[in-house]
């Protein structure tokens, strides 16, 4: 049992549960909130996985824009700030989501447990290979030079996308 | 540590997701549910990307074509995932507001107007 085991064990469960809460709460509000559960567990298992600008970057953009953009949507949308009953759709319409969700994540873990990946393993701290602060360096490099044209692309769509939002929830 | 524990809570993330995206009918939480799974594509890349990247060490840092890329391919896509998830929030949720504005409610099952 490392040390790497113990913290993903922790960092999962809180995320799993987070995500539990996230889509079985009665509470817009706690929704969101349970939502940081889980972004911020996912951006510390990305400094687990030694790729801590992705890790830095996921607090940045999604715990520091996106959920403050759902907090602002709940607010606009003018959604009952205390419990509600009426977030979910009617029983029948659940269980059937439910099982599509089960059959999918059951369907994905089979067939990852037979993957040609399953028995491989991912000691980074323990053969001392990649280590926290060595692949910003290359992330960037290869950013500006090898997905320099899907960068630029991913640019042009952040300007389309504030145009389009702007257009969309303009009053005229 | 196994890739695989990486890839099963993945997994169990998008289910969590996918369950959300169906369960919930206020439009905001469907969003919300998207965005669990994007979050549960991303772990996958940068877990293959740690993955390579250890196997890899050693081979020099700059990517020839057609070499292993992939220790630096699954961040930089993983970045991309971010910036693509932050647009359609962003109008995901001017969409969102659009409905409340023109209908006065969120609820999904409601919005049957292309229903013949």
């Amino acid at each position: 049992m490392t040390l790497e085991n113990i913290a993903f064990g922790i960092i999962a469960l809180l995320m799993i549960v987070s995500a539990l809460r996230v889509v079985t709460t009665k509470n817009v509000v706690h929704s969101a909130l349970w939502l940081i559960g889980v972004l911020a567990g996912a951006a510390a298992l990305y400094i687990l996985l030694a790729s801590e600008f992705v890790g830095i970057t996921q607090v940045l953009v999604y715990i520091g824009a996106i959920v403050v953009l759902f907090l602002f949507g709940i607010m606009l949308t003018k959604a009952e700030l205390g419990r509600s009953d009426d977030l979910d759709n009617n029983p029948i319409q659940r269980i059937v989501g439910a099982a599509v969700a089960f059959g999918l994540g059951g369907l994905m873990i089979v067939v990852l447990a037979q993957s040609q990946f399953k028995d491989d393993r991912l000691d980074l701290v323990h053969n001392n290979t990649v280590q926290l602060g060595q692949t910003t360096p290359q992330v960037s490099d290869s950013i500006f030079s090898t997905y320099l044209i899907p960068f630029e692309a991913a640019s042009v769509l952040l300007l389309a996308a504030l145009i389009g939002s702007i257009v969309l929830a303009r009053r005229d | 540590m196994l890739l695989n524990q990486y890839l099963f809570l993945a997994a169990i993330l998008f289910a969590i997701g996918v369950y959300g995206a169906l369960a919930r009918k206020n439009g905001v939480m469907v969003l919300m549910s998207i965005e669990l799974i994007l979050n549960a594509v991303n772990i996958n890349l940068i877990a293959f990307a740690a993955y390579w990247g250890a196997k890899t060490a050693g081979t020099p840092a700059e990517c020839a074509p057609n070499v292993e890329c992939a220790a630096t391919a699954g961040p930089v896509f993983a970045l991309f995932i971010i910036a693509v998830a932050a647009a359609e929030v962003g109008v995901g949720l001017a969409i969102v507001l659009m409905l409340y504005r023109n209908k006065r409610d969120i609820n999904i099952d409601d919005m049957d107007l292309m229903k013949g």
